[in-house]
């Protein structure tokens, strides 16, 4: 996805029932989420994980946002990576934090520890780091900071018990000053950290790891403690791409979401006549499922077409054809989604599957909706998202995104590939159960004809049709046909019901015609 | 511990001789403590003692040019930084541990035992 995020206004932070830590917003997606609005303020949070887990990524996106968007001057004190390597992590990030130096909302620095440089020849301290951070803090009247990894200390210096005390002593010292900090450790030994930092700092833990799972590199976060507030305690997956890292906020989404009684137009009059005369509720998720070639593309189509009708901007996330097919072939039957793509209501976003796996897709999908806020979203198909993960825990992965549209209130609509003709019921793939309403669309093979129908199979809170309706496509549209009986009372479809229809108007005699209950 | 052992003194130009006799010393403290003060009494005896008339020691207190401790990337105080002859070495503590300090300043060869 190549659009870029839009700036956003500052986020409110969760609110809590106890508001007895002050918190920090890291601005990072999702993170907030889970612990529930941000790092402990004025306190420091210990960053953990293996080599390579994304732990400098996340301390310097903190810092970032604090300078960007919550207008609190941040300083790096590296003890890794010089000036120029961390300016080029930074740029990878998409920040260049140069304007942010010269502004003074920002200062690098780097310390560099040479191991076996230093003699001891007695007693001292760690006054020179003391004086060196708190001098960079004041210059720019800092709020945050980050040292990363100041375990390297360790190496250079081998009075450890020297060393602990004055650990000790920095993060008192830190604490005092007020600023929101965050310190990264390296994991090992038998703690979570190789030296054991998280000894003197317990105010927020927060673990990263990054793991192989069937071949796919995974990271995931977990908030492991967080003194005087409640948070996630859940492993949650997280991203990094270009844009820094997202975290997919699972943790905290509860069935809290508010629901909506108003109703939205599946755009299609016969549809909306089937769920009560009035369409899906809004902010529900609905699936529709059929085999091959039954119209859930068509479907999806109008249901887009009718919510950028109500000026509402609408997000299309395409995973079996492209965008430019998926205009052509709708415009086929009479629906034409230019003009709202023209106007920037309609968003398409197309990709294979197999491009990348789930956990990416995920994360892309997630950033687009953070992105464009849509007020409705279709995903044609879920299915092959679907066949790209296998594990349970990447199922559990797509339920949470489900629920996270939800929670955002967006109305979304899932297409399915059914495989099983016979039981549309057994293309459940663990997800049903977040579908508000369900449409299965059918293949009726009888005749010699190819025909579909549509059924309501469930629709939560609303009366809803027990009929199968016949639909049919012309060059102006996919329209419900009014069900027709024949004298057995079994529903005629295709040129069966045609025939009988003629029949009957031409007879005028007592119409039977089967309309809705 | 009085016996100045010899510094190599091949046939060299004179200037090179003088700048690899001539110790630049720099010691870096916090303020008047009683560490910052032992350190730079430590330092004074040493220097009497071993480098008699070829030293120049500079103390530059960090409270008062917090800024400095950038350049010689200092984090433990007292800090001597030897800045001459080169390659610059760095001592850190108070200097009460004479032969460690000797050894560091290269006055004295590295016993085994020591390091």
């Amino acid at each position: 996805m190549s659009r870029a995020r839009r700036p956003r206004a500052k986020r409110a932070p969760v609110p809590r029932a106890l508001p007895a830590v002050s918190k920090a917003a890291t601005g990072i997606q999702g993170l907030d989420e889970i612990t529930g609005g941000g790092l402990p303020r004025g306190r420091p949070t210990l960053v953990c994980g293996g080599p390579g887990c994304g732990k400098t990524i996340l301390a310097m996106e903190f810092l970032m946002n604090g300078a960007r968007r919550f207008d609190e001057p941040g300083v790096f004190l590296s003890f890794e990576e010089s000036i120029e390597d961390l300016t080029l992590n930074f740029a990878s990030l998409g920040f260049d934090p140069r304007p942010l130096t010269a502004r003074k909302m920002l200062s690098l620095d780097y310390v560099r520890v040479e191991p076996g440089e230093i003699h001891e020849t007695g007693e001292y301290d760690l006054d020179g780091l003391f004086i060196r951070l708190g001098h960079a803090i004041d210059a720019i009247g800092a709020k945050r900071v980050v040292l990363d990894t100041i375990e390297t200390l360790f190496s250079g210096l081998s009075n450890t018990r020297t060393l602990r005390a004055e650990l000790r002593r920095l993060f008192n010292w830190l604490r005092a000053k007020g600023v929101t900090a965050i310190v990264t450790g390296e994991r090992g030994g038998n703690g979570l950290t190789r030296h054991g930092l998280e000894e003197y700092i317990s105010d927020c833990v927060i673990l990263l790891d990054h793991r192989v799972v069937e071949q796919n590199a995974t990271r995931r976060l977990r908030v492991v403690k967080y003194r005087g507030s409640s948070h996630g305690a859940n492993e949650s997956p997280f991203f990094i791409d270009q844009s820094g890292i997202s975290v997919l906020p699972v943790a905290s989404l509860g069935l809290k979401h508010r629901v909506s009684a108003s109703r939205v137009s599946a755009g299609v009059p016969g549809v909306d006549e089937m769920l009560g005369g009035k369409g899906y509720f809004r902010e529900s998720s609905i699936l529709v499922s059929g085999s091959a070639g039954t119209g859930k593309t068509s479907l999806a189509g109008y249901f887009v077409d009718a919510a950028c009708r109500r000026g509402e901007s609408a997000l299309y996330f395409a995973f079996e054809e492209s965008s430019a097919q998926i205009v052509r072939n709708l415009q086929s039957i009479g629906l034409d989604l230019e003009p709202w793509m023209r106007r920037g209501l309609l968003d398409i976003h197309a990709e294979r599957t197999t491009t990348s796996g789930l956990e990416g897709h995920l994360n892309a999908m997630h950033r687009a909706i953070e992105a464009i806020r849509p007020r409705v979203v279709v995903v044609d198909p879920i299915s092959n998202l679907i066949s790209v993960g296998t594990s349970v825990e990447v199922k559990g992965m797509l339920a949470r995104i489900i629920d996270y549209m939800k929670v955002k209130r967006m109305t979304a609509l899932f297409t399915s590939l059914t495989v099983n003709e016979g039981r549309p019921e057994g293309t459940d793939i663990g997800i049903s159960s977040f579908m508000d309403t369900w449409l299965v669309l059918h293949n009726i093979d009888m005749n010699g004809e190819r025909n579909r129908a549509l059924s309501v199979l469930k629709s939560r809170g609303m009366a809803h049709s027990n009929q199968l309706r016949e639909f049919v496509f012309t060059n102006a549209g996919l329209t419900l046909v009014d069900g027709v009986r024949d004298d057995r009372g079994r529903v005629l479809v295709g040129s069966r019901r045609a025939a009988r229809d003629m029949e009957m108007t031409a007879g005028g005699n007592g119409r039977r015609r089967s309309r809705e209950s | 511990m009085s016996e100045r052992p010899k510094r190599k003194t091949r046939a060299q130009p004179v200037r090179r001789r003088q700048a690899a006799n001539f110790y630049d010393l720099r010691l870096y403290v916090a303020g008047q403590t009683s560490r910052s003060l032992a350190a730079l009494a430590n330092l004074r005896t040493i220097c009497e003692e071993h480098l008699h008339g070829r030293y120049r020691i500079q103390v530059i207190d960090l409270l008062e040019h917090p800024q400095l401790a950038k350049g010689d990337q200092i984090l433990a105080l007292p800090t001597l930084v030897r800045r001459l002859p080169e390659p610059i070495r760095k001592l850190v503590g108070d200097l009460s541990d004479t032969e460690r300090a000797l050894v560091g300043l290269d006055l004295r060869p590295a016993r085994r035992d020591r390091r």
